[in-house]
Order: structure tokens, then C-alpha cells, then sequence
């Protein structure tokens, strides 16, 4: 090869890298802004719409997208069965699944981290324990055990959050674990052992910062997951009471206006889908910003 | 590095006597002990104050289990590990605590060894965290500083991270740390063996000069025994868990009386020139 095809090459790898960097940079800021302007969306559209999930309108009742309704407002997504606006509507029910998403996340992840902390850092019969309680966890179908404790405990959003912590923790506490497998071994987790470091120490300060990064991963993938998961307990009238909007009730209000009123199904299915899309991607671009290893071939 | 006066030695800093370590195998299924793998069968060694004493052996001798078992990384199957005077085999973690103040270890490889999330001057004030009441929480960014300063760092650095420095400097900054406790033996194990020739010329000579200073003891182990010539008073030969020779540096390389000695001494790789200048 001559020089000049040599540094050719080498240009072309370096042009190649840097696309590849900005790649992974858009795939990290579109999907953030996406999920910024939900939240937005949800925290200010209820409010300036004075949206009550309990009024109903029965004159403006099943209007399609872009009909101007009672006090002279345009209804830009339609209005449903009872005359809700319908991006009220589905604003209200953001807000309910972003709360419901993060805090279950919240929960199932300090659960789920510090059961993987535990597993992995002490090994022997207290990662044979807590592992097997992870199986069992994840033999048992969600959607009975939401339907049992809908049951028991009658329906309301504390209810979904047990449900949907008590689902996906494993998924943190088997990341966490084998994270900390990889790192214990390594000699400065030994050196901090040598220095007479305590078990919290070797934990919390040592292993767990380690640990971060692919948690991050882990919690804004099962985010869109669980979001998911809502919407669909919800769909199946085991999610939110009645009187709640969520994504999922209103896609399942509109099932039986599918020939009349199309949009009163499909635009909540939309836009639940578009949120979930967006933290996949999110999830996916940063796993190859902080770990290049397991990016998917 | 020179000749010790003659008549009865100063009582030692360290004693291992009849030291046997074995590591279980374990079942997968439960866990259940089905064998062991005996690492070291029978060694028996001290470490006077202000003594190096090199440990060399090829891969697998030992050598590390031996650094592991002094340093409590992993527990003595049979024998006695006197620290000071004090066995401490028995310890339970309080007291061991307290006993690791006083001796520290330097790893092999300074990419591993040392926290990548942690800045140089929290991975040295780590062990002030550990041990508290040692040194005000105010004090923690001067002395480490001076820490660094002192193994021949620009104390400038001391909010870079282990990334950002070369092999031989990340292990300076390793021996800064083991030195912040201001213990009596470091245990070094294969501490050079990932450097450059040069840079291990120069650790080398850091460590010799530190050992002066402070009046350390070494626990120092190599497979290259040019290595630990240049450093040990004395030497123990390891080969499968057992020492097979012990003495002076000079005595065992002029006149090696083991074959498996002799052994060693013949694959001896490269003469380090930096050697050859007059003791
Ligand atoms: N964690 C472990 N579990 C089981 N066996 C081990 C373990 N660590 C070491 N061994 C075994 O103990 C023996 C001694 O190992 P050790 O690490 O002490 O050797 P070494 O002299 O330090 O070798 P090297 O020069 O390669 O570092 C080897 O046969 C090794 O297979
Ligand atoms: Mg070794």
C-alpha cells in the first residue's frame, strides 16, 4: 500500500468514527427532547385546558380533529364519546404514565440495585437465595399478579406502582449483580479491601459507582417498558380506576367508536407509541456511549 | 541494602511459620466443597524491620497467595501469620482493621489497582475515610498533595483521574496510597513487572529511597529475579507452594545450591543494564 492510499484509509476510519459519534449523539438528543416536550406536555396542557376527567360536553360529543367546540377553542385532536377534548385528554394521561414510570423505577430500582449490590458482593448462599427469588419473580405473569391485587386491594394508582415495582426490579438486580461479578475481582476493589474497608464501603463507595452506567442503560429502557405495561393493565381495566385518564383507558374508550371515531383510539396509541419508541432508542444509544461492547451487531 | 551488623536480629516485623493455604473447589450445585487446590503446602519466612525480603518463583509457585494470605485477602488454612509479635490469622475484621493500617500492599498491574471513578486525591484520602480519626477531614487534600509530591507526581494533578496518568505514574500514585496510612511493611507484589524497563528502574529506586525514609519492610515478589536482586537483602525461592531456597541475594545468585534455583537463574531473560553500576 502507499502512503498516501495508507493515510486514505486511515482519513476514511477517522471520517467513519466521527460519523459514528455524532450518530450516537442524535440518537441521544431527539429522543430526549421527544420525552422533554411530553413531560411539558403533561405538566402545563391539563392546566391551561382546566381539564376534568369527570365533565362532560354531550352537545361536542365524538367531533373529529380540528372542530372548534363550546367556548369558541379548537379541538385539535377531537373530542371523545362524552366531548372531552381529546389532547386534554391524552395529555392528562401522560401524566399519569410519566408518574406511574418513574416512580416505578424509582422503587424497583433501589430495590432491584440493592439486591443485586447484595447478591453479587456476598455471593455464596445469599446470591443463591435472593437469584431464586428473582426466577420465581420473573415465572409469574404480571398481569395476574395485577389482577390479584386489583382485587385485594381494590384499584388505584398506589396499586399499579406495587404491581409494576414488584415486575421489573429483577431486571436492575440482575444487572447490578453481574456488574459487581465483573468488579470484584478486580485489584482495586482488593486495594480498597486491603486499605480495611467495610462491606457498605465496598459496596456503596467501590462497586456501586462502577455499576452506574449500565443501570442508567437498564432504567431508561424498562421506563418505555413500563409506561408500556401500564397502558396495557390499564387497557385491560385492571390498571387505573375509573375516572383516571390514562393512554391505555382512553385506547380502550375508543374501541367501540373505531368506524365512527377513529381518533379517540388511534392518536393515544400514537402517541403512547412515539414515547416508548423514543426512550428504546434512547435506551439503545446510550448503551453504545458507555459501553461499545454490547452494542447490538 | 547493605550488610547487616552482626548479633541477635531485632525481632521481626512479620513471621510466617509452616503458612499452608488451600482454595476450596466448590460444587455448582449448593455450593458444597468437593476438594481444594493447595496453592502454598508449607512456608515459613520473616521480615525484619527495614528489610526487604524478595519472593521469587515462576508463574503459580504461590508467590501471590502468599501476599494474600499476609494481607488477609484470603484466609490461612493451617499455620500462624505473626504481625508484630500478633497473630493475626485469628483476627475477626475489627482487629484486622486495625492491623491493616500498618501494612499495605502494592498490586501488579497499575491499570486495575486503582478506582477509575475516583480522582487521585480521593483514591489517597480512601484510606482516611476508611480509618477514621486519622487525619482531620481538612488535611486530606495537603497531605495528599504532599503525598504526591513525595513519589514524584506534579501535586497540580491531584484532580485527575487514574486514565489520564502513564503506567509508571499510576503506580506511583498506587505507593502514594499505601504509603498515607504510614505503614511498616508494604507487600509488593509483581509491582514493577508491568513497566518499561526504565520506568521500573525508576520505581525501583523510589521504593529503595522511601524505604530509607520511612523505614519500611518489603514483602517484595517477582518471577524476574534481576528484579529482586536489585532490591531484596534476602530471598526465598518458591516453586508448587513450597520455599526450596533461602538466603543473601549475592550468596544464591554466586553459588545457587537448588537445581530448580539454578533453574531460574539460567532463564533469567535480559542483564538490566542499570544493574551493572556499583553497590
Ligand atoms: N482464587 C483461586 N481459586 C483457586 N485456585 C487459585 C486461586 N488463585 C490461585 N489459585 C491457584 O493457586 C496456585 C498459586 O497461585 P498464585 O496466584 O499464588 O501464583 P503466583 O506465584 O502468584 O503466579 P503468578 O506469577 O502467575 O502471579 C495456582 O496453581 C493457582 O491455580
Ligand atoms: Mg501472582
Amino acid at each position: 500500500m502507499t502512503t498516501a492510499a495508507r493515510a486514505g484509509a486511515a482519513a476514511r476510519t477517522m471520517r467513519r468514527a466521527r460519523r459514528a459519534r455524532r450518530g450516537v449523539r442524535l440518537r441521544i438528543v431527539i429522543p430526549l427532547i421527544i420525552v422533554a416536550l411530553y413531560v411539558v406536555g403533561a405538566i402545563l396542557v391539563p392546566i391551561l385546558y382546566h381539564f376534568d376527567p369527570l365533565h362532560t360536553e354531550l352537545l361536542y360529543r365524538l367531533k373529529p380533529p380540528g372542530t372548534t367546540v363550546a367556548d369558541g377553542k379548537t379541538a385539535i385532536f377531537g373530542t371523545d364519546q362524552v366531548g372531552q377534548d381529546m389532547f386534554a385528554q391524552m395529555m392528562m394521561g401522560a401524566r399519569v404514565s410519566l408518574t406511574v414510570g418513574a416512580l416505578t423505577l424509582l422503587f424497583a430500582g433501589v430495590f432491584g440495585v440493592l439486591v443485586g449490590l447484595l447478591s453479587g458482593h456476598f455471593g455464596g448462599w445469599i446470591d443463591m437465595a435472593l437469584m431464586r427469588i428473582a426466577d420465581i419473580q420473573l415465572a409469574f405473569p404480571s398481569i395476574l399478579l395485577a389482577i390479584l391485587l386489583a382485587s385485594v386491594l381494590g384499584q388505584g394508582l398506589t396499586n399499579i406502582i406495587i404491581v409494576l415495582s414488584i415486575a421489573s426490579w429483577v431486571v436492575f438486580a440482575r444487572v447490578t449483580r453481574s456488574q459487581v461479578l465483573a468488579l470484584k475481582n478486580r485489584e482495586y476493589v482488593d486495594a480498597a479491601r486491603t486499605l480495611g474497608a467495610g462491606h457498605l464501603h465496598l459496596m456503596f463507595r467501590t462497586q456501586l459507582p462502577g455499576c452506574l452506567a449500565p443501570i442508567l442503560v437498564v432504567a431508561t429502557v424498562e421506563f418505555g417498558h413500563v409506561i408500556l405495561a401500564e397502558a396495557a393493565l390499564s387497557f385491560l381495566g385492571v390498571g387505573v380506576p375509573l375516572g383516571v385518564p390514562s393512554l391505555g383507558s382512553s385506547i380502550q374508550a375508543g374501541t367501540a367508536y373505531l368506524t365512527t371515531a377513529w381518533w379517540i383510539s388511534t392518536l393515544p396509541g400514537i402517541a403512547l407509541a412515539i414515547l416508548v419508541l423514543a426512550t428504546g432508542i434512547l435506551g439503545d444509544a446510550l448503551r453504545d456511549r458507555f459501553d461499545p461492547r454490547l452494542r447490538s451487531a | 541494602m547493605t550488610d547487616r551488623p552482626a548479633g541477635p536480629a531485632p525481632s521481626p516485623v512479620l513471621r510466617v511459620q509452616h503458612l499452608r493455604v488451600a482454595y476450596p473447589i466448590r460444587s455448582s450445585v449448593m455450593l458444597r466443597r468437593v476438594g481444594e487446590i493447595v496453592a502454598v503446602s508449607d512456608v515459613t519466612f520473616d521480615v525484619g524491620p527495614g528489610e526487604t525480603v524478595g519472593l521469587v518463583g515462576e508463574s503459580g509457585s504461590g508467590k501471590s497467595t502468599i501476599a494474600r494470605a499476609v494481607i488477609g485477602l484470603v484466609a490461612a488454612t493451617a499455620g500462624s501469620i505473626e504481625f508484630e509479635g500478633r497473630d493475626i490469622t485469628r483476627y475477626g475484621p475489627q482487629q484486622l482493621k486495625a492491623v491493616r493500617r500498618d501494612m499495605q500492599m502494592v498490586f501488579q498491574d497499575p491499570y486495575a489497582s486503582l478506582n477509575p471513578r475516583l480522582t487521585v486525591r480521593d483514591q489517597i484520602a480512601e484510606c482516611w475515610r476508611v480509618h477514621r480519626g486519622q487525619l482531620p477531614r481538612a488535611h486530606w487534600t495537603d497531605e495528599a498533595k504532599q503525598l504526591m509530591e513525595r513519589v514524584g507526581l506534579n501535586p497540580d494533578y491531584s484532580d485527575r483521574y487514574p486514565h489520564q496518568f502513564s503506567g509508571g505514574q499510576r503506580q506511583r500514585i498506587c505507593i502514594a496510597r499505601a504509603l498515607a496510612l504510614r505503614p511498616k511493611l508494604i507487600i509488593c507484589d509483581e509491582a514493577v513487572s508491568a513497566l518499561d524497563v526504565s520506568v521500573q528502574a525508576q520505581v525501583l529506586n523510589l521504593l529503595a529511597d522511601l524505604q530509607d525514609e520511612f523505614g519500611l519492610s518489603y514483602l517484595f515478589i517477582s518471577h524476574d529475579l534481576s528484579v529482586i536482586e536489585h532490591l531484596s537483602d534476602r530471598v526465598l525461592v518458591l516453586n508448587k507452594g513450597e520455599v526450596v531456597e533461602e538466603g543473601a541475594v549475592r550468596q544464591i545468585f554466586a553459588d545457587p545450591r537448588d537445581a530448580y534455583t539454578r533453574a531460574l537463574l539460567a532463564a533469567v531473560p535480559v542483564v538490566r543494564p542499570w544493574l551493572e553500576s556499583p553497590t
